[in-house]
């Protein structure tokens, strides 16, 4: 009963995985997967670097204008790099610009919890706990990758990061443990994202990452330093981690909700109109 | 120690063609904080000549976002060509870290002269204190932390309670 769907389910994975690249993942898995992988690290980076920018002149403070913007930066000198590193796996003489700019929807690769609206300030401020925790220890792990960028680039970007996530954790604290509002508007931002977190820790279909051993950092393994991490932020603000009852999955492999479709239109609009274009 | 004296005296009046390049390199001011040369921000990672006479200056960000890579970028190659390079090529790198203690004594003095608190000696990754930027006008440890993010990637907003002014600290990295 369950056959023909497990086949079938296997070929999309296949197809789902690197079908758009211009790597073989039969004839040259290793090369195919790490593309696939630095691809889904450069995407997370990218959109949350656009979603962050967006809140230039919209945050609650010119202070938090300029900090997210920071961020944003930050975020986005990291996607350049690993963008133009998947391209060189990848082999096909694509370039960053070309991957950031000439790309659709379903060849995105990051995690739907950058994609999201940030809508409330409560709700940008639940995402960036949960990811600067989630990339700290991203970049912590991929310090002693066997691949000199990667290592190279999580060696800076950690120290980026330890900025970032002390910035998130420190407005939780303040809003949660400040007014009934305050607090309330908190839980609802954690409320919300929440069911976007289990997809920054799996490991994701296909060959996948065993083929990575000591390149890659298998996400499951960063969870529980993640979970204490985060975990005591919550308490000290008397905030509750939230149990949802749905999850996120999916954009690794390409499938994203509808807001990806309105956010490219606006981060690729200069660049397709004026092809080439360079400062 | 008498010996490295002496061989540093007379090389000193005999730079070589790549040294007399590589200050110039060093001494291009910082395109954000102009009082600062890379050599004082410690960004020049090496100045090598190809075979073909191309000479390759290797730099690093300070922070991988930092928009003035590219004008830093820029400008080394332009300071090149006034010495008579014809080729240049600027490469990035991004290992070795940048650290703020690469940052030169000298360089913390201008920083100082400048309004900007020159940044603490770095710790590993995860400290969380709040130490307190000493005021760069009038020499106050009575001052507040604004915001941890400034008017660029490297820098901390802050407050004297002293004198009332505002200052930019340079965060430690």
């Amino acid at each position: 009963m369950t056959t023909p769907d497990t086949v079938s389910a296997t070929v999309d994975v296949t197809r789902d995985l690197t079908g758009d690249l211009a790597v073989d993942l039969t004839a040259d898995p290793i090369r195919a997967v790490l593309t696939h992988y630095v691809l889904g690290l450069a995407d997370d980076a990218l959109i949350l670097a656009q979603r962050l920018g967006e809140l230039v002149t919209r945050a609650p403070q010119i202070e938090e204008d300029i900090a997210l913007a920071n961020i944003a930066l930050d975020l986005l000198g990291q996607a350049r790099t690993l963008l133009g590193h998947a391209g060189e796996i990848e082999g096909a003489g694509r370039d960053e610009d070309d991957l950031a700019f000439l790309r659709d929807e379903r060849e995105f690769r990051n995690v739907q919890l950058v994609e999201i609206p940030g809508g409330d300030f409560a709700v940008t401020m639940a995402r960036q706990l949960i990811f600067a925790g989630y990339q700290y220890e991203l970049y912590r792990g991929l310090v002693g990758s066997a691949d000199p960028t990667l290592a190279g680039l999580a060696a800076k970007a950690v120290k980026e990061v330890a900025y970032h996530r002390d910035h998130a954790r420190q407005w939780v604290l303040r809003l949660g443990d400040g007014t009934e509002e305050s607090h309330r508007r908190m839980q609802a931002g954690l409320d919300s994202t929440w069911p976007y977190v289990d997809e920054l820790f799996e490991s994701g279909p296909g060959p996948g990452l065993a083929l990575l051993d000591g390149i890659a950092v298998d996400p499951t393994s960063l969870r529980p330093a993640w979970e204490s991490f985060v975990g005591d932020v919550i308490g000290e603000a008397t905030l509750t981690t939230p149990q949802p009852i749905w999850r996120a999955r999916g954009g690794r492999t390409g499938y994203h909700t509808e807001h990806l479709g309105h956010l490219l239109p606006e981060m690729q609009y200069l660049h397709r109109a004026h092809p080439g274009a360079s400062w | 120690m008498t010996n490295r004296t002496i061989e540093t005296g007379s090389r000193g009046s005999d730079l070589t063609e790549l040294e007399r390049l590589r200050a110039v390199a060093g001494a291009v001011p910082d395109p954000e904080i102009p009082v600062l040369t890379l050599d004082d921000l410690g960004i020049v990672r090496n100045v090598e000549q190809r075979p073909d006479g191309t000479v390759e200056v290797t730099l690093t960000p300070t922070y991988t976002g930092c928009p003035a890579t590219a004008v830093i970028a820029a400008d080394v190659e332009s300071a090149l060509r006034g010495v008579g390079v014809a080729r240049v090529t600027v490469r990035t790198v991004l290992a070795p870290a940048w650290t703020t203690d690469w940052i030169s004594d000298d360089g913390r003095r201008k920083l100082r002269e400048f309004g900007i608190a020159p940044p603490e000696a770095c710790r590993p990754v995860q400290v969380r204190l709040t130490l307190t930027a000493r005021c760069p006008r009038c020499g106050s440890t009575s001052t507040r932390e604004i915001s941890r993010f400034g008017s660029t990637p490297c820098k901390s907003l802050w407050s004297c309670l002293s004198c009332l002014e505002p200052f930019d600290s340079f965060k430690a990295l």
